[in-house]
């Protein structure tokens, strides 16, 4: 019986690539797509290497001179370097701290994304898995959640809580963890009528293993996903707290503080202050949300042909 | 006479469609919603024998696959009872039942939807034996190679994923998963519908070199009558949940009694039959939700009488290892 | 009589970033009027390709390079979107395997099936009413009048199908394209479908292509019959010749490894080997790496040659009216 069909043993593609090569280059298709991950990239590693690029860190007052306030771009700081951005109201040297900024802004969203990301997920799947009664209550407070704007959410919390990162961290991962859940629950309701699901019960595999081992991970296309928007939307979330003045403190300027220090000086000819902090902020939002497009052209299946 | 390897007794599996709170609202107020109960399968009984192979014939939404899935225990029945070597599968202790569900193992149509698409060929085949403690860590590679070979697969291709595999092959990871746990009962559901027509004869012949090689014994689920004629010892005809005329291959084909047996061998297409002149069945198989009454067959029934519309006729012997539930068998 | 569609040399391919997929590579045939067709592949032949071709709804990456597709004599092959626009749905309709290709899910029956009729005729409302009444009526629908009423998903799957049947008949167009149009149904409903359509073709002088993978399907439904394998046709003649004598041995696999040719319980004759990938094909015939009757000769791709009365690409013919 050996001899039955060796034969169609033979490789089914001509080429062997890994799931990964194939995502590879199916997202660099796109050339904004690429241009956008290229400019992403680009954006984390300034922030990243921040203290080691910029001619003054700005939260240290000893570096920063009051003397040298509100400068127009390309002036000569006051310790002899130039301020190719220019500098804010209080002295500070607007490339270092839009630099910083972004640290600041890009770390928040990151960490309430991964924060919210855990906790949406593991109540998802619980809802989807336990069904009944549990899932029922899970859904309607995902669905209470959902029926609030996000900024209204946080925003209270905010000023119910105070200033600070961690409290911003904590309203933000209110605001969107049920954004993860309902995408959870969705996906995983679809994966667990598949086929492949009732194969593992058949062979009589442990619920926890099912849940964990083989529905979870056919769940993580769509969670990058919503979890790539979700972070582009932390960044302008916290943005938008910081300039209301309720999100970080001045001695900490993310860049929401940045643009609303310079919102004063706006109508004085003095753009530069708001603009660049904006610009840096805008590339950031869009090219995060470009690259979570094309996370999610090219992971749904169902868009593929 | 030692029991039926796998036996299933008054089986039913009611799918209800509970009300929301929204529904429940609309009822009250006087709206026709109502609690929507579908019987997909309905007090069914049978029972295989070990080494053989029973075709399970009908069309969509009959209950065929529902059955299946009992039979391989991912659907608990909604009554009866699923026997094993004799033993209530339900009432088994859990040693016991572990063996019970390994020994009965699916094979599903689709090859696509059926095969963890994150997991590498090892693990699909691999994973339950090595949990299950059926092989060690360290043989457990060797023994994901040979049950490769024993499906027509290579194994050198068992780091790929599902998807770098045509639609036979895949067919045959999932024949090699059902195997590596050493079952003794496969269902197959639809196994080949989904194949190219080229691919349906190599896996037919694997299923019947399995059958040989591993003494497996076989719940078939087809509708297509041709394949189960061919490797079937015995067939049941199910419709709207119930089955309606069970024989051997022979009789079935040579002799079927029921009407809708009879108007299945007639309808379904021939290679032999050229440009014919017939007027097939008439009317559309009713929905499950809303059953006719009597005979669920008579409105389609070409010799339906009165005593059809009113009452259900019951399986009845009428010969050896033949059963019909039809009041007229005799006359048709 | 000049047949209502000849395609000649037709090749279709789609430039992919993996490569170029020669869905249709050279297939030629003709179809008369009154004459059922039968389009028989596996999945990747080209059949489907080949309908859509006929239609002009190749999209980008695909597109026809070559080849002529006369339709009532005019070559309607990369037509404009205008000419074909005026042939689809009122000369040429199709049948799709999903009735809901066709059917609006959102708007009723009756809206749509006139819609089909006042598209490419000015005829009064009424009047156009009561032919899609009949249409219904023709394709065994009972009650039509309430039907024309209803939504597509009120309707069963066998109920839209004969629908769509009805839709693509209404304009009584000279040729149908069905492209699987009862694989997703059962039996029963299939043998229905089959003998409506069998039915309106004769009366209707319609001539049809009936695309399917299901041989048995087409040997009671077709007149003739082609082979398609890789994007050729392999072997193209009258049903009962290649039922009944097949000559390429793909044909001669396809029809030996279905369960009524072979001895119950036995080991079924099998083709080897998988389904060619498009995108790197063997070289010369395609079949030859799975045919046991492959030589030297096969390197280099066969010419369509006439043997016993059927147009054949293939060195090897298998039974034995190839050898008198």
């Amino acid at each position: 019986m050996t001899d039955t069909a060796l034969p169609s043993s033979a490789p089914a593609a001509a080429k062997v690539e890994t799931p990964f090569q194939r995502f590879r280059a199916e997202f660099f298709e796109s050339r904004i797509a690429a241009t956008a991950f290229v400019v992403l990239v680009i954006i984390v590693l300034l922030a990243i290497l921040a203290p080691w690029i910029t001619p003054q860190n700005p939260y240290d007052l000893a570096q920063v001179d009051v003397l040298d306030g509100r400068l127009p771009p390309g002036s000569e700081a006051f310790a002899g370097y130039t301020m190719w951005l220019g500098s804010d109201g209080a002295g500070r040297d607007l490339y270092s701290a839009i630099l910083y900024g972004l640290r600041i802004s890009i770390s928040v969203g990151l960490a309430s994304g991964v924060i919210a990301l855990i906790i949406g997920m593991t109540v998802g799947l619980i809802a989807a898995y336990a069904g009944g009664r549990t899932e029922a209550i899970i859904m309607r407070v995902v669905d209470l959640q959902l029926s609030f704007p996000a900024s209204l959410v946080a925003l209270m919390l905010v000023a119910a809580l105070g200033k600070g990162v961690d409290k911003i961290i904590l309203a933000l991962v209110v605001a969107q963890w049920a954004y993860y859940a309902r995408t959870v629950r969705a996906t995983a309701l679809v994966e667990r009528g598949k086929e492949y699901v009732e194969a593992a019960q058949c062979l009589g595999l442990s619920r926890s293993r099912v849940v964990f081992r083989h529905i979870l991970p056919n769940c993580l296309a769509p969670l990058i996903v919503v979890g790539t928007v979700q972070t582009a939307h932390a960044v302008s979330l916290e943005a938008t707290l910081s300039f209301l003045g309720v999100g970080l403190p001045q001695t900490e300027p993310s860049l929401g503080v940045l643009i609303a220090n310079g919102f004063e000086y706006m109508l004085s000819g003095r753009y530069w202050i708001s603009v660049f902090p904006g610009i840096a902020l805008l590339l950031t939002v869009a090219s995060i949300n470009l690259v979570g497009d094309q996370l999610r052209d090219v992971l749904n299946p169902r868009l593929k042909k | 006479m030692t029991a039926p390897l796998v036996e299933i007794r008054d089986v039913s599996k009611r799918f209800a469609k509970r009300l929301d709170v929204a529904g429940k609202i609309a009822q009250k107020l006087g709206a026709g919603a109502r609690e929507e109960v579908v019987h997909a399968v309905d007090e069914v009984n049978l029972e295989v024998n070990e080494g053989e192979v029973l075709g399970l014939v009908g069309e969509s939404g009959c209950g065929k696959s529902t059955l299946g899935r009992v039979v391989a225990g991912i659907h608990a029945p909604t009554s009866g009872q699923l026997l094993f070597q004799g033993n209530d599968v339900a009432s088994m202790s859990g040693t016991d039942r572990r063996a019970a569900t390994l020994a009965i193992q699916m094979i599903f149509q689709d090859p696509f939807a059926s095969l963890n698409p994150r997991m590498r060929v090892e693990d699909i085949i691999g994973e339950a034996p090595r949990v299950h403690g059926i092989v060690s860590r360290s043989e457990a590679s060797d023994y994901v190679d040979d049950i490769m070979r024993k499906v027509g697969l290579d194994p050198s291709l068992k780091r790929r994923y599902a998807h770098q595999f045509s639609g036979g092959q895949r067919q045959r990871i999932g024949i090699a998963r059902a195997l590596a746990v050493k079952p003794k009962f496969l269902v197959c559901d639809e196994a080949i519908a989904a194949l190219d027509v080229s691919i349906q004869a190599q896996v037919i012949n694997l299923f019947m070199d399995l059958r040989e090689e591993f003494g497996l014994t076989y719940l078939f689920i087809s509708h297509d009558l041709s394949v189960v004629e061919h490797i079937a010892d015995r067939v049941a005809i199910m419709y709207l949940g119930r089955i309606v005329e069970s024989a051997s291959t022979e009789e079935i084909f040579s002799a079927p009694r029921h009407p809708y047996t009879k108007a299945l061998l007639a309808e379904a297409p021939r290679l032999d039959q050229r440009k014919r002149d017939f007027a097939p069945i008439e009317g559309e198989i009713p929905s499950p939700l809303n059953p006719p009454d009597g005979c669920f067959f008579n409105p389609r029934c070409p010799h339906a009488q009165d005593l059809c519309r009113a009452d259900q006729p019951k399986l009845e012997t009428i010969g050896p290892g033949h059963t019909v539930a039809c009041h007229y068998w005799q006359d048709t | 009589m000049s047949p209502v569609l000849e395609v000649s040399g037709l090749k279709t391919h789609f430039f992919t970033h993996a490569g170029v997929v020669k869905a249709v590579d050279g297939v030629d045939f003709a179809v008369n009027k009154g004459e059922v067709m039968g389009l028989v592949g596996e999945s990747g032949s080209g059949k489907s390709i080949t309908g859509f071709s006929i239609l002009g709804l190749i999209d980008p990456p695909g597109r026809i390079v070559e080849g002529e597709i006369r339709f009532n004599g005019e070559n309607i092959a990369n037509a404009s979107e205008e000419t074909l626009k005026s042939i689809r749905g009122n000369r040429i309709s199709m049948i799709f395997q999903d009735p809901m290709m066709t059917l609006n899910p959102v708007l009723r029956i009756d809206s749509q099936m006139m819609e089909a009729i006042l598209a490419h005729e000015a005829v009064p409302k009424r009047q156009a009413w009561e032919r899609c009444r009949d249409a219904l009526g023709l394709v065994g629908i009972p009650s039509p009048e309430e039907r024309l009423q209803a939504y597509p998903h009120q309707l069963s799957g066998g109920m839209r199908q004969r629908v769509s049947i009805a839709i693509a008949f209404l304009n009584k167009p000279d040729l149908i394209i069905a492209d699987e149009p009862t694989t997703a149904l059962d039996v029963t409903i299939q043998a229905q479908i089959i003998h409506e359509a069998q039915k309106l073709t004769s009366q209707t002088g319609t001539a049809m292509i009936w695309i399917t993978h299901d041989l048995a399907v087409v040997a009671g439904l077709a007149d003739r019959i082609s082979v398609m394998y890789a994007g050729r046709i392999v072997e193209q003649g009258l049903t009962d010749d290649v039922i009944d004598h097949p000559l390429h041995p793909y044909t001669v696999g396809l029809l030996g490894s279905v369960p009524t040719a072979n001895k119950r319980g036995e080991r079924l004759f099998q083709i080897e080997g998988m389904t060619p990938n498009m995108l790197s094909l063997p070289e010369g015939c395609a079949f030859s790496p799975r045919c046991g009757f492959a030589s030297e000769a096969c390197q280099v791709p066969p010419a369509v040659e006439h043997v016993a009365n059927r147009e054949l690409r293939c060195y090897h013919p298998q039974s034995q009216v190839a050898a008198e």
